[in-house]
């Protein structure tokens, strides 16, 4: 669905059909989170419990390691953070860079 | 060739008819009177093996229009029924049915709305269904219900419309009384439709698609909207063209606003429904005192046709819309604010004044229509038009 933003009302599928798979990555949905996850390396032991948990797939892989957030994605709910058994994810504000700073 | 036969028969008969000769692949449809008899025929033709349908019973009009929606974007041919309270239950669904570009036919036998209670006939209901992105037809008598019906069938699933269509008939009035009406055979009738092809169909597992989505937060809501209006815009053309390829068929010419006496009329009543006969029958009388009275029936109504009503009135020195429904708070009924647009830019902007009329069924007399025309004729000739709304036949 590329091109979407500039189409004409009549280049649309008809009845608001979305006729190809795969394209919620498309839809940024991260501008309405209020507050980031931020990852400690030192804590974390690369469990995956958080890639596990994560409602929006927003945690991305490398090499079966947790590697950064998709921030386009990542709502800002929390999920990761409660769950690791490591409390190495925490929840800060946004605008924040770092954690423990409650801007 | 096509053979047609005469019956002595209600309204709701020929529509239950024209549905059984469509072939709907499901009808959902809950009983409402006086829409009762319809879905009573169609489900004891399904019981009975005379079509082969997927009736559902559903447990209200709601619930009819939503399984009405999901056999729709499964890719069936959908048909149903309903009136009053039971249009006006399904209202939500007729802006998704329309949104959704779906072309499911529903008759409504148009009845008053409560309260108070009453189940006789005016057009509230449709009127009130009439921005949610519907064709809607108006029929006169049972075999312009049929011939709607028919139609609404080739219209709703034209590729450049795409919409849900309404056809509609007087309750009681059309509906329940026994008319004389011709029946086209069913392989005629058949070969007219034709088969439905969907564009998009869930449960086309081959080709995936996603029904209902979401187009908020600056997505193309807007667009969609638009080119659900180009798609109503551009059903006038698709319902003339079908409308003549009927008439061809049948023998009934169609016309989106059909004329009596308006060659050389001064004095014009643009009337929707049963009443256009009423109408045409005093302006006959009238015509032989003298009197150049015409009569404009609207069968039509969404798209409205503003610009062959515009023509047709074009040479009339004073104009009368009934309606048979409020519009409270406006400057008059549905059918009197449409005629006021489509004159707005015409060059004779005649003097129009509107009518309510034959609310909760009462009585459409024709001394009432008389008594309109002698109005018509004062201000033909000069006397001011009283503004605001005048209610006919109401103490």
């Amino acid at each position: 669905m590329s091109g979407i933003g500039s189409w004409k009302a009549e280049e649309f599928p008809r009845g608001a059909v979305i006729p190809e798979s795969g394209n919620s990555r498309d839809y940024v949905t991260g501008g309405w989170r209020s507050e980031r996850p931020v990852r400690s390396e030192e804590k974390c032991n690369q469990c995956l419990l958080c890639f596990i948990f994560c409602p929006d797939s927003a945690i991305n892989v490398e090499n079966e390691q947790v590697t950064t957030f998709n921030l386009d994605h990542c709502k800002g709910c929390g999920v990761c953070a409660a769950e690791c058994p490591q409390d190495a994810i925490e929840m800060v504000p946004e605008g924040c860079e770092l954690p423990g700073v409650n801007g | 060739m096509p053979t047609q036969k005469t019956l002595a028969v209600t309204g709701n008969t020929m529509v239950a008819e024209a549905i059984r000769q469509a072939a709907p692949d499901v009808i959902p449809a809950y009983p409402i009177t006086p829409q009762t008899t319809v879905v009573e025929e169609l489900s004891k033709f399904v019981a009975n093996g005379r079509m082969h349908a997927e009736y559902v019973n559903v447990e209200s009009e709601h619930s009819a229009m939503s399984a009405a929606i999901g056999a729709s974007a499964a890719g069936a041919r959908v048909a149903t029924a309903t009136s009053s309270q039971g249009l006006a239950l399904m209202w939500e669904e007729l802006h998704i049915a329309a949104g959704m570009r779906l072309p499911i036919v529903m008759f409504n036998a148009n009845r008053a709305l409560s309260a108070p209670i009453n189940i006789h006939c005016d057009h509230s209901d449709v009127m009130g269904a009439r921005d949610t992105g519907w064709v809607i037809l108006f029929a006169e008598t049972a075999q312009e219900a049929y011939d709607n019906t028919v139609m609404s069938f080739r219209i709703a699933e034209h590729p450049d419309v795409l919409l849900p269509v309404m056809s509609t008939a007087d309750g009681f009035i059309t509906t329940h009384a026994i008319d004389r009406a011709e029946i086209m055979d069913d392989e005629t009738v058949a070969a007219f439709v034709g088969q439905y092809t969907p564009e998009f169909a869930l449960l086309d597992t081959d080709n995936p698609v996603s029904h209902g989505s979401f187009a908020g937060l600056g997505g193309p809501y807007f667009e969609f909207k638009r080119s659900q209006r180009n798609a109503i815009d551009r059903a006038a053309g698709v319902i003339k063209a079908i409308g003549d390829e009927w008439a061809g068929i049948c023998g009934r010419p169609f016309g989106m606003v059909e004329t009596f006496g308006m060659e050389d009329a001064e004095l014009a009543v643009v009337v929707i429904g049963s009443t256009a006969g009423n109408c045409r029958h005093v302006a006959r009388e009238l015509r032989a005192e003298g009197v150049k009275a015409g009569v404009v029936k609207v069968r039509c109504f969404r798209p409205f046709p503003a610009a062959e009503l515009a023509a047709a009135l074009a040479g009339v020195k004073a104009v009368a819309v009934l309606d048979r429904s409020e519009s409270f708070g406006a400057q008059g009924g549905p059918l009197f604010l449409e005629t006021c647009s489509a004159l707005y830019g015409a060059e004779n902007r005649p003097p129009v004044v509107d009518y309510v009329y034959g609310l909760g069924g009462s009585d459409v007399k024709l001394e009432l229509i008389r008594s309109v025309y002698d109005d018509l004729s004062a201000i033909a000739s000069g006397a001011a038009a009283a503004s605001g709304l005048r209610y006919l036949g109401a103490r």
